[in-house]
């Protein structure tokens, strides 16, 4: 994989952003129509782009081990399932997963920068991150200063990505916004635009811990932010809504609004994920279906 | 990587279902409450136009058939319906409503069947939208008093009423619901392409036990408009459609004492400023000219950017054009849908010619287009002028001309600059600026960083050539009332 560096040193104009309009658009992504072959297609896709995430105080090297294995391993009764694209846990479990993943082509991703509040200095943010590459981090998904941001100290927050991208090294950085704390689409669009042109790989809406978090109307405007990079710089950089969709149709909803905005280009783990937990199970379950016609209960899918 | 999990990954075609519909082979002329073969024995053919394959025979009324229920509505209105208490008049109006509530589905589909237009559009927008018309003024029926206080309230009478093809059904709600409420006796002519839904309206009214000749349905051509606009019985013309046919209607009218209401053509400025939101404004003028295939009176047919934004919203325009699907109405991923007769699509034609040949620059994305039946792709002209002919003249099609502009007060000179004034369209995110706008723009209707929003309570008409007359709101009411 190819990792562009384009971290500039000017932070853009951003656009307005209409919640209302915004709002309409998205019920129109909605409303297409995803059935059968396509639906089949759709939900398999959906499954090879989830970071599966743990991101718990409790967590151990039990816990994150099982979950890896869950992540090659989604449901081994059905052939042909792919496994997710990467398990997304803090720096002291990276290592761990790493060696557990070591046979396959699934990722680590480790959070970083004092997730998930990010209240704490860019030195140990930094440390934070280096530590977590060298653990053997493939990813690094940081947070921004929210409190910076609404206080209107947007060159902080920019500067603040480019030291971390920098930091980083060959790992790939995704920029968390913690969208539900921004609260407007405005700031959404504002802090999308501050991540990408400081360089960031993947912007992200939520950490997880705080709701709302990664509505259709925020990823629609995020999508929006990338379009427009991309129209002014042919970069492509990367989305990963996280917290929040945990329904196989949330997420072709999703996809069909990445098709529509930024065209099938991105439509893979390269350049779309999805954070989530609990999503893999459900589009499991939506995938027996098509398959036998009748839905198991959630006993029939492991919860690791 | 998984890539080869995305390829060819698109939508599934999804046919609304149309075995739940009831058609008939044939329509009568729906006449004091009876379905009356028409005096001369004529029927005519209506198609779909998704596939130029005919749905129905319906009749064609005659002058003598008009008569007939004319007299039949004169009769209903003197014997009954002005006489009712007025809180029994709401109750058929509210009956009215929720029956076309039930079979809603039903109406959808039979909309798009005959119209062209999309499923989505005729299910999510039409069909809810003339519900919301007769609940609505089943409200006012007994609260007249209220609802022009200190004034003296007498209904009309009987009204004539002529309505077209856009939106079927939406019309005939607009038309009908205001004129019973008011205690008016109705005779109604939909359009020659589209009798369908409002002959099941017709069934609807005599299931609500409507009492007969209140409603009368007469279907037809240009003559049967006529024989209801020169009856001498009737007091009130209320007529929807082209601006060259409202002439013809209010020269007829001249030394009568009917009260008249047009709503006619339009060519209205959508117009964007450099702080608009600009990806919504791009979805609004999308929404605004592409809505129904561009069959709308106010559409968003003239499109001004401030010349500091117009490469990037012009850029995005034809982006977000790609992603549109041109097709089959009854598909529910269908955004644009047929268009509704050979002959407007030949009319849109000749204009796509004559921009052409004013030099202009057209733009059509890559979509495909179904080989039968009527459709026309998605069209822009660039580089126009106040001056070029397509910038001037009401096309009714999904053609839209694009202009620039520098200042405020040009932006407003230019879009007044047009023989008519139904509506306009205003994107910026600065208040004051809207309010500006909504005082000094010559339009009926001024949608501020949206467009073609409909609700009942509001009022919806024209300036200048666009006609004159309200609908909807309280000013649609008294459009059917005699105040004094």
């Amino acid at each position: 994989m190819k990792i562009k560096s384009h971290t500039s040193n000017k932070i853009p104009v951003s656009p307005s952003i209409d919640k209302v309009g915004v709002e309409e658009r998205v019920a129109r992504f909605q409303s297409r129509s995803i059935k059968n072959e396509a639906k089949k297609q759709g939900l398999n896709l959906v499954l090879s782009m989830i970071d599966l995430t743990t991101l718990e105080g409790k967590d151990t090297e039990g816990k994150v081990k099982q979950m890896c294995y869950k992540a090659m391993h989604l449901h081994d009764h059905f052939e042909g399932i792919p496994q997710v694209a990467a398990v997304c846990v803090y720096p002291s479990m990276v290592a761990i997963a790493k060696n557990a993943l070591r046979n396959s082509s699934v990722k680590v991703a480790s959070v970083a920068t004092g997730f998930p509040s990010g209240q704490t200095s860019l030195a140990l943010k930094l440390k934070d991150t280096k530590f977590a590459v060298e653990q053997g981090a493939d990813e690094i998904d940081m947070v921004i200063s929210r409190g910076k941001f609404l206080t209107g100290e947007f060159a902080y927050v920019f500067d603040e990505i480019a030291a971390v991208k920098e930091a980083c090294g060959k790992a790939r950085l995704k920029v968390i916004l913690e969208t539900g704390e921004l609260v407007t689409l405005d700031n959404v669009r504002k802090a999308s635009d501050i991540a990408i042109y400081a360089g960031s790989d993947f912007i992200k809406t939520s950490t997880g811990k705080i709701q709302p978090a990664a509505t259709m109307q925020v990823t629609y405007t995020m999508l929006m932010a990338i379009r427009d990079y991309y129209d002014e710089t042919g970069i492509m950089v990367g989305m990963k809504p996280a917290g929040g969709i945990s329904t196989a149709k949330l997420a072709l909803h999703n996809l069909v609004m990445v098709k529509e905005i930024l065209g099938t280009k991105w439509l893979s783990n390269e350049w779309f994920r999805f954070g989530a937990s609990s999503l893999a199970n459900d589009v499991l379950m939506q995938l027996v279906k098509i398959e036998t016609g009748v839905y198991q209960s959630n006993d029939y899918f492991s919860i690791d | 990587m998984k890539k080869e999990l995305n390829d060819n990954w698109d939508y599934s075609s999804s046919l609304e279902a149309i075995n739940h519909i009831q058609l008939k082979k044939k329509y009568n002329l729906f006449i004091d409450g009876k379905w009356i073969a028409p005096s001369k024995n004529t029927y005519f053919k209506t198609i779909n136009p998704a596939n130029e394959e005919t749905l129905a025979e319906i009749a064609s009324a005659s002058k003598e058939d008009v008569d007939l229920a004319v007299k039949a509505a004169r009769k209903a209105y003197t014997n009954v319906w002005s006489k009712m208490p007025a809180s029994e008049r709401a109750k058929y109006i509210y009956r009215i409503a929720r029956l076309m509530q039930e079979r809603a589905r039903e109406f959808a589909v039979i909309e798009s069947l005959e119209s062209g237009k999309t499923i989505r559009e005729s299910r999510d927008v039409d069909i809810p939208l003339a519900c919301n018309h007769f609940f609505y003024y089943a409200g006012w029926a007994d609260k007249l008093d209220y609802a022009f206080p200190n004034r003296k309230i007498e209904s009309l009478g009987v009204a004539g009423q002529i309505i077209p093809w856009n939106f079927p059904l939406l019309m005939a709600a607009w038309k009908i619901a205001p004129a019973l409420a008011a205690g008016n006796t109705v005779v109604l002519k939909p359009a020659e392409t589209t009798s369908l839904t409002a002959l099941k309206l017709a069934e609807i009214i005599e299931e609500s036990g409507l009492p007969p000749g209140v409603v009368n349905i007469v279907t037809g051509f240009g003559e049967t408009g006529a024989a209801i606009v020169n009856h001498p019985d009737i007091n009130k013309i209320a007529f929807t459609g082209s601006t060259g046919v409202g002439k013809i209607i209010q020269k007829a009218l001249v030394g009568t004492s009917k009260k008249v209401t047009l709503e006619l053509g339009g060519k209205s400025a959508n117009i964007i400023f450099e702080d608009a939101p600009i990806d919504q404004a791009v979805e609004g003028i999308v929404n605004g000219i592409f809505f129904n295939q561009g069959h709308v009176c106010c559409a968003g047919s003239r499109l001004y950017v401030q010349e500091g934004i117009a490469e990037k919203v012009i850029k995005k325009l034809k982006q977000r054009m790609e992603s549109l699907y041109v097709g089959d109405p009854l598909d529910k991923n269908t955004d644009i849908g047929a268009i509704n007769s050979k002959e407007q699509l030949q009319t849109i034609e000749k204009y796509l010619k004559i921009g052409l040949d004013e030099g202009t620059e057209m733009y059509q994305p890559k979509c495909t287009i179904p080989k039968k039946g009527f459709y026309c792709a998605p069209t822009l002209f660039l580089n126009v002028a106040q001056s070029s002919i397509i910038a001037q003249e009401e096309i009714f099609g999904p053609v839209l001309t694009i202009q620039t502009f520098r200042t405020v007060d040009e932006v407003i000179q230019k879009a007044n600059n047009s023989h008519f004034g139904l509506a306009a369209g205003v994107w910026t995110d600065k208040g004051s600026r809207i309010f500006n706008l909504t005082s000094k723009l010559r339009a009926g209707v001024i949608w501020a960083n949206c467009y073609n929003k409909f609700d009942p309570t509001s009022p919806f008409g024209g300036y200048k050539e666009s006609g004159f007359g309200r609908e909807g709101g309280l000013h649609g009411l008294s459009a059917y009332l005699k105040l004094s």
